[in-house]
């Protein structure tokens, strides 16, 4: 037996046996010719000819090698082959039935259109990564769900395929890069969230990508470690942007997801903003309420990689703080930062936070039944 | 319960670097030969819960500064498949916190099959035959 599959029976500290929402399972294609079945014949012939041309010298390996191959966990590796979370029969044993997982909200990662620059290309790959989903993932397994991905910097054609897939409740969300070509807020993206409110689903932001700029504000990191870190406050940065543009002002019903950036930053970061509104608001008339009062409206985040600090207990001060309706669970599976729902929390939680935050304030998000 | 001894492989089954996945009373456990020496560890990562034992066997890399980096210890450590929490073959003890995190280990032994035969020793899963050594762990 070489292949890591908990028996359920060894499975005691999960929560008693209540189902799960996991909101973010990365699933990957079994070769990367899997998309052309998706792509018509114009953009087959581009993809086989000339590839991608995304933000990086490099098109086919990454800018920070990882420490794991393929991002994963060391046992995610299917036994039949292909990468990790390429089979799904393998994905259901592995981890949904093994965790008890109600509803999974895919994240496809690598060819999404996000970080095409070639913009036409962009808008076919985000059509065919939304037809794969359903395909290969949603419409086999009834527990997963999917995201409609879009090219943040087409915004037309973001639009677009927003309004193509609105009426398909099987995707509860909409998903582009954090990292987007200028800072969130900006006005260029505003056609999108119109559609995104209009779609009435929750914008879905995932850190990572390849924006074509440095994740920190102060230039290229050295090392995995730090570039891995610097996801964190690159979302800082989106937050602050969609904030003081006035983005809730204009999209008063605009729900984002913020998924694994962590959360224990957005006190410090809203005390802060908070303190410069009292100073600089004039500048910003749009911003009519504290920058708090906007973040606690309409941001949620997803747990993992959850925040660890050394008194478990400071934990519940920070989620006090930022709402217990505000933090939906998730594993990042098969990443090998994987959280495991069992151990995931390292402080007590009441009966009630456990079933907000593993299920309930997901299933609202969402509209899930 | 009782401490009692099961013999869970034979010697040569498990090469030097090799390991083996087994089941003792109902716990998973990883033998493991750190060169021909034999320890036992528990497959379940003490940080958050992975099966330890399908990870990686490796060295300890060591920095005085940056790219200056140092391999030592080969075959010795175990890294989680996870987050990467190495741990100490020999002793179970976590190389990022060792004052509190140690992965559960027994105690494992060479016994010939010859003394075997003669018992007390928990052996259903094993056939021993008495002209070969066996691996036996007390839990």
């Amino acid at each position: 037996m070489n292949v890591a599959v908990r028996e359920s029976k060894t499975d005691k500290a999960t929560p008693a046996r209540l189902g799960i929402v996991d909101c973010d399972i990365h699933p990957s294609m079994k070769t990367k010719n899997e998309i052309t079945k998706y792509l018509s014949e114009r953009w087959r012939k581009h993809y086989d000819t000339y590839g991608g041309h995304l933000k990086q010298a490099y098109t086919g390996s990454m800018a920070y090698p990882r420490m794991a191959p393929d991002t994963a966990r060391g046992d995610a590796w299917p036994p039949n082959g292909g990468p990790p979370g390429s089979d799904l029969d393998f994905m259901r044993k592995q981890h949904l039935d093994a965790n008890n997982i109600e509803y999974g909200v895919l994240h496809p990662l690598r060819i999404g259109g996000y970080d095409e620059r070639n913009m036409e290309f962009s808008q076919a790959l985000s059509t065919a990564i939304n037809d794969w989903q359903i395909d290969a993932w949603v419409g086999p397994e009834p527990r997963l769900r999917g995201s409609i991905y879009v090219p943040q910097d087409y915004p037309e054609a973001a639009v677009k395929e927003i309004g193509r897939r609105a009426s398909d409740p099987r995707f509860v969300q909409v998903s582009c890069a954090p990292q987007s070509e200028a800072p969130l807020g900006n006005r260029r993206y505003w056609p999108m969230f119109e559609a995104i409110c209009a779609a009435n689903r929750p914008l879905a932001l995932h850190i990572g990508g390849i924006p074509g700029h440095p994740p920190t504000g102060t230039g290229w990191p050295s090392y995995y470690f730090e570039h891995h870190f610097s996801n964190v406050p690159s979302v800082l940065s989106v937050v602050t942007s969609m904030v003081l543009e006035g983005v809730f002002e204009q999209f008063p019903t605009l729900r984002v997801l913020l998924v694994e950036t962590g959360f224990a930053w957005a006190p410090p970061l809203c005390w802060r903003l908070d303190q410069h509104w009292e100073r600089m608001r004039d500048e910003v008339p749009h911003v009519k309420r504290k920058p708090s009062e906007y973040v606690r409206e309409h941001f949620w985040y997803s747990s993992q990689p959850m925040d660890e600090p050394e008194h478990p207990e400071h934990l519940r001060d920070v989620i006090d703080w930022i709402g217990w309706d505000r933090v939906v669970f998730s594993t990042d599976y098969p990443h090998w930062d994987f959280d495991d729902p069992a151990f995931a929390f390292k402080c007590k939680l009441t009966r009630e936070e456990r079933e907000k935050v593993f299920s309930t304030n997901a299933k609202a998000l969402f509209g899930l039944p | 319960m009782a401490t009692t001894r099961h013999v869970v492989a034979k010697v040569g089954e498990i090469p030097i670097g090799g390991k083996k996945l087994t089941s003792v009373k109902g716990r998973d456990i990883g033998v493991f030969n750190v060169h021909g020496e034999f320890f036992a560890l528990l497959n379940k990562c003490p940080h958050a819960g992975a099966s330890l034992c399908h990870g990686r066997i490796v060295g300890l890399a060591e920095a005085s500064e940056p790219g200056q980096y140092r391999l030592s210890r080969k075959g010795e450590m175990l890294r989680c498949p996870w987050h990467g929490w190495e741990f100490d073959i020999r002793t179970g003890q976590s190389w990022c916190d060792p004052d509190s995190v140690w992965v559960r280990r027994f105690e494992v032994t060479v016994q010939p099959g010859e003394q075997l035969a003669k018992g007390p020793y928990v052996a259903e899963t094993f056939p021993v035959s008495i002209e070969d050594d066996y691996l036996v762990v007390e839990l």
